[in-house]
């Protein structure tokens, strides 16, 4: 025992240098961990995301077909090959009429969602659930769902078999532009895919708001309904709003799946990315225009974000104010 | 107990985990090029084919693939409607197929993608149809072994014409016509796919004009193609054209069920039209569309390349040397055993029984006749031309000169890069 004491009074500066230890083998354990966790996504981030762009920037000044390390430098040829065509040009065009119906069309939808299942008192669970599900489908399903199922061109679709019961002849949704009726399919899929997912943050913003405002609203007076929520709730969600519409508005730009499989091969309802698909992998395998066109779009997203956000104030803090 | 224990406690075992989770995604990224382990002779081949729609092709395929016993064959069935796609954006990689289906097109040579099989295909050269060794000759030199031969034309129920009091079409007015007779509450008279795609070669050489010319020249932009495009136009807000099908051209399920009285379509579908309409089923040609124009039928067809810039091309090539050339009963067997293909060896084709009487024998008569192969100057990107010349004044009612013009663009460019 005394042996064991003595030892144990012997050893004063190693207690001392204890708590030292552990704290740099805790530093270098968490640093370790830091870069074990992150690493690996840094890697794919510097592989699948940085790499490509710097890749795609380069080959746009290239003659790049078939191929993807030229060595024919171009210059900015396929700057003006993009730009001259109309397609490309058309592509933005309808990108801007998508955006100009689903943004404020999913908007206005999640939120409605949301203040209907915000006040719900019965099957709340239920109901927040299955307006959220869609958002776990996939977009490719849910087009060839909505292509040969719903808004199937023959008789036995859905819609025309509805229709049908009013006697309304068959129309063919996807095949002909002329009324251009596959832009109720493309934005009803999109909507019926991520309404419940931007309901799920209105809902999250709605729980947020202090329910004194509304006691003191109606103490002054203001009735419930459009006016407390006009006054009240609608200035409350503006941070939220203006998230809503940003990531809309991003997500738009990314509309590529539910138009290359609803629209398959014409040159009407192309978004910007399923041209540049084609241009580049589709058909055409030129990986120096698609590369131009891929900057081009890059360029014009990054402006419209700027521009968005300047506008709606995204990102403003109360100080600033 | 104890020593798994002291070794691995809980935030081992979870440390191990999450590096594992991590690095998972990206030790797989990359890897899955079909190959699925050594086979004895440790010598690998991967194959790229496109699924076809008969019951039974891809486990054919894969049937003729393990009797090879020089190398280990693994096949890429791929599904979807944008090989393609998939097949160019692979042949980029490490991981692209060593062989691999398509059609005779110029580029593939240019940019060196597919391996010169002349020496192959040479000793049995008199053999295939003339007008397939032309259509993959470049300089002299034979880029692919052609599979088979897969003529298209129209389908029609006898019965419903005789009840509408239709005779077969020669022209395409008469066609025209006979869509609107044949039209009913539940019954479109015709349906030529649902982007039209498929009739567009068909209508080109039924107006007496042509792709390209024999000096790779435009060859499309006529009068009489001008005069199609419009007819086209009227048969399509007609009224009569059955639009927006659930499967396309190639599938015989809107003639079988019933949705259309005459379907553009390939003899490959025949014996299913068969099986679903008896007796009840006919071909015709694309007819004329102009007085001067004649009866067109395309030959397609698939066929098999090496990837020139693979590992393996010796080997690759021995592979379609014993399957398309040296194995006939294979090559019997993928052309008559599922869907009706001609095949492309001439003693094949005339032994065919099955394609000796009745509807395959009417079908070949059309082929020998109104044949248009495949020109390999004609690549991806004209097709896309005039693909877009259709969705733009078929589809979308545009000007057909416009049009025409528009895609005169793209194809002299293209001519321009290919041949100078």
């Amino acid at each position: 025992m005394s042996t064991t004491t003595s030892r144990g009074v012997s050893r004063p500066a190693p207690a001392e240098a204890a708590p030292a230890r552990p704290r740099r083998g805790l530093r270098g354990r968490a640093t370790f961990n830091f870069w074990l966790f992150t690493g690996p996504f840094l890697i794919g981030l510097l592989v699948f995301v940085y790499v490509p762009i710097g890749w795609s920037l380069w080959l746009s000044f290239f003659e790049a077909r078939f191929t993807v390390t030229p060595d024919k430098f171009v210059g900015f040829d396929n700057y003006r090959q993009m730009l001259e065509n109309s397609d490309f040009t058309a592509s933005l065009v309808t990108f801007t009429v998508f955006a100009a119906f689903i943004v404020p069309l999913t908007w206005a939808i999640s939120l409605g969602l949301a203040l209907l299942v915000n006040r719900l008192r019965f099957m709340r669970a239920f109901f927040r659930s299955v307006f959220f599900l869609p958002t776990a489908c996939s977009y490719v399903a849910a087009s060839l769902i909505w292509k040969m199922s719903i808004f199937s061109g023959v008789r036995f679709g859905l819609m025309n078999t509805v229709l049908g019961w009013f006697g309304v002849e068959n129309i063919a949704w996807l095949a002909d532009p002329d009324p251009p009726w596959y832009w109720l399919v493309i934005v009803s899929a999109r909507l019926w895919l991520q309404a419940g997912f931007y309901m799920i943050l209105f809902l999250a913003a709605l729980q947020n708001i202090p329910p004194e405002l509304y006691e003191a609203a109606a103490i002054d007076g203001a009735r419930p309904g459009w006016q407390t929520f006009r006054h009240i709730t609608l200035p409350q969600l503006r941070a939220t709003s203006t998230a809503v519409v940003l990531l809309l508005l991003v997500a738009a730009y990314q509309a590529f799946d539910e138009f290359y499989n609803l629209l398959s091969k014409t040159t009407w309802g192309r978004p910007p990315l399923v041209e540049l698909y084609y241009t580049a992998l589709g058909q055409a395998q030129d990986y120096g225009a698609g590369s131009a066109g891929a900057v081009v779009l890059t360029l014009l997203i990054c402006l419209v974000t700027l521009l968005q956000g300047r506008f709606m104030g995204f990102g403003r803090g109360e100080e600033a104010e | 107990m104890s020593a798994l224990s002291s070794n691995w406690d809980r935030r081992s075992v979870l440390r191990a985990a999450a590096g594992l989770a991590a690095l998972g995604p990206l030790a797989a990224c990359g890897s899955n090029n079909g190959r699925s382990g050594g086979g004895s002779s440790g010598k690998e081949l991967v194959q790229y084919f496109h699924a076809y729609g008969e019951a039974g092709t891809e486990q054919a395929i894969k049937k003729y693939a393990k009797a090879y016993d020089k190398a280990q064959v693994t096949t890429q069935w791929i599904t979807g409607s944008d090989f393609e796609s998939k097949l160019f954006a692979s042949l980029l990689t490490k991981n692209a197929p060593d062989l691999f289906e398509f059609h005779p097109q110029i580029q593939l040579v240019r940019s060196g993608q597919v391996a010169d099989l002349s020496d192959i295909i040479d000793p049995v050269k008199d053999d295939f149809n003339p007008a397939d060794i032309a259509s993959h000759t470049v300089d002299g030199k034979i880029y692919g072994v052609r599979m088979i031969d897969d003529p298209q034309f129209f389908f029609y129920r006898p019965s419903l014409l005789e009840k509408a009091g239709v005779k077969v079409p020669t022209t395409l007015d008469e066609l025209i016509e006979a869509a609107a007779k044949l039209t009913t509450g539940k019954v479109k008279g015709l349906f030529l796919g649902n982007d039209l795609h498929a009739v567009i070669n068909p209508l080109i050489w039924s107006a007496g004009a042509d792709t390209l010319d024999s000096g790779n020249r435009i060859a499309y932009h006529t009068e009489g193609v001008k005069e199609g495009l419009k007819k086209m136009r009227g048969l399509f807000t007609s009224g009569h054209l059955l639009l927006d099908a659930p499967a396309d051209y190639w599938d015989p399920s809107a003639i079988n069920q019933g949705l259309c009285a005459i379907q553009f379509c390939g003899m490959w579908a025949m014996p299913q039209m068969q099986k679903a309409l008896g007796d009840d089923i006919g071909v015709f040609a694309f007819p004329k569309v102009i007085d001067s124009g004649k009866p067109s039928v395309y030959n397609g067809g698939w066929s098999m390349f090496v990837n020139a810039k693979g590992s393996h091309v010796d080997l690759a090539k021995e592979y379609v040397k014993w399957l398309w050339i040296d194995q006939k009963k294979y090559q019997e067997d993928w052309s008559l055993s599922y869907g009706f293909h001609i095949p492309p060896r001439t003693s094949l084709a005339a032994s065919a029984t099955k394609l000796k009487s009745g509807l395959p024998a009417e079908g070949v008569r059309l082929f020998g006749e109104y044949g248009h192969f495949d020109n390999i100057g004609w690549t991806q990107s004209m097709i896309t031309a005039l693909e877009d010349v259709f969705a733009n004044c078929v589809r979308k009612g545009g000007d057909p000169e416009a049009a025409l013009d528009k895609a005169d663009v793209t194809v002299n460019r293209e001519l321009k890069k290919l041949f100078g």
